[in-house]
């Protein structure tokens, strides 16, 4: 029971995770947890279609569909993320003014909405897809069934107090540093995404370059344990870095500040609305 | 700048259309969530393409950190995993759903 409850509940911390900063990156606007919640609807209602046609996928463009749709998926939230984070960029100091001198919820901000909705939907789509199959094989394999899908939903639940946690932490920032903190961590977490998106390409075999390791720190910090793997969440950590995974991460981390700097310095603001 | 571009576009292009097909191949069978074989011996420095046989009912995730892999193997079917190049030395892998005892190991040497 204790195995499923480790492995069901590492897979939900990791999607965990990412819900946390998207709650705290989008405190106090409104609407945002009817947004929330269907993104992790709609997540684990794609986890199960993935996990149904598993084999299909794995199938497709000749054996390398898993890596094809896994990079797709990281690489569509890194989009989004960057998107939120340009918009934020430019109407963040709003609305921190607004819930400062008003103290409830505003109301602007339907756009990074559905960007982080979709966010947070793909977290859980990938993370729910590998909980599926492993609960379905527990399922399929019967004997010990019962105890190992208790400990299942018990590391669902493990998961979900995990998210709330991290939430609770990140709403202890301040109003004022709450925009710039957020807007780190997900500059942090799109990088990882993207060079992670990176090696599932490489693993497919369609971006065959720049693949040697640079660095080993396995011994310092594996990426298996609990540490390791929520650092490998959170900031992109690898134990065993290639080229590729660097440049990728750098450019994206660099592509992002760019671009919230260009969204921070429109014309709007310089006329001074 | 623009030569350089040109360089690496031409680079990606190359290595993009052989990678797809490399033959030399080796075979790691799932069986009773256990791996046949536990230990696989691979030249180092190279790009190695590894068939994982599930011969299970259930579905398995063939995972080694160590060498950047994470890849479900539905039951009752096969896949290919693309590893390395690796630097000479041991690389654990396991089965994600059933660490207990699907585990083994690459050497590269």
């Amino acid at each position: 029971m204790l195995g499923a409850l480790i492995i069901v509940f590492r897979e939900v911390l990791e999607a965990g995770l990412i819900v946390g900063i998207v709650m705290a990156a989008t405190r106090g606007v409104f609407g945002r947890g009817r947004w929330i919640n269907i993104g992790i609807g709609a997540g684990a209602l794609g986890a199960g279609l993935v996990a149904a046609f598993a084999g299909v996928i794995s199938q497709a463009f000749e054996g390398s569909g898993q890596e094809l749709f896994n990079a797709s998926v990281l690489g569509l939230a890194v989009v989004m993320l960057m998107w939120h984070n340009a918009w934020m960029a430019r109407h963040g100091r709003e609305i921190a003014a607004e819930m400062q001198s008003i103290g409830t919820a505003v109301s602007e901000g339907a756009k990074p909405l559905t960007a982080l909705a979709i966010v947070v939907g793909l977290a859980v789509l990938r993370e729910g897809s590998e909980v599926v199959l492993f609960l379905y094989g527990i399922m399929a394999s019967g004997t010990s069934a019962p105890s190992l899908l208790l400990g299942g939903v018990l590391g669902i639940a493990a998961g979900a107090a995990f998210t709330a946690l991290t939430y609770l932490g990140l709403l202890a920032i301040p109003n004022r540093y709450i925009f710039s903190v957020t807007s780190w961590l997900i500059a942090l977490l799109a990088a990882g995404m993207a060079a992670q998106s990176a090696q599932f390409l490489n693993n497919g075999g369609m971006l065959v370059v720049l693949d040697r390791t640079v660095w080993d720190t396995s011994w310092l910090l594996s990426e298996g344990g609990l540490f390791g793997r929520m650092l490998h969440t959170l900031i992109g950590y690898t134990e065993r870095p290639t080229e590729l995974q660097l440049i990728v991460y750098i450019g994206t981390l660099f592509a992002m500040f760019l671009l919230m700097r260009l969204a921070r310095y429109s014309p709007r603001e310089r006329v001074g609305v | 700048m623009r030569n350089l571009l040109v360089r690496i576009g031409l680079v990606v292009l190359v290595t993009l259309a052989p990678a797809a097909v490399r033959a030399d191949d080796y075979t790691i069978t799932i069986k009773d969530h256990r791996f046949t074989p536990e230990e696989l011996k691979v030249p180092a420095n190279n790009r190695v393409l590894i068939t994982v046989i599930n011969d299970d009912a259930t579905p398995e995730e063939f995972e080694s950190k160590a060498m950047k892999v994470e890849k479900v193997i539905p039951g009752k079917s096969k896949s290919v995993v693309r590893i390395g190049p690796l630097k000479p030395g041991h690389y654990s892998f396991v089965g994600e759903f059933h660490e207990a005892t699907a585990k083994g190991v690459v050497i590269a040497e």
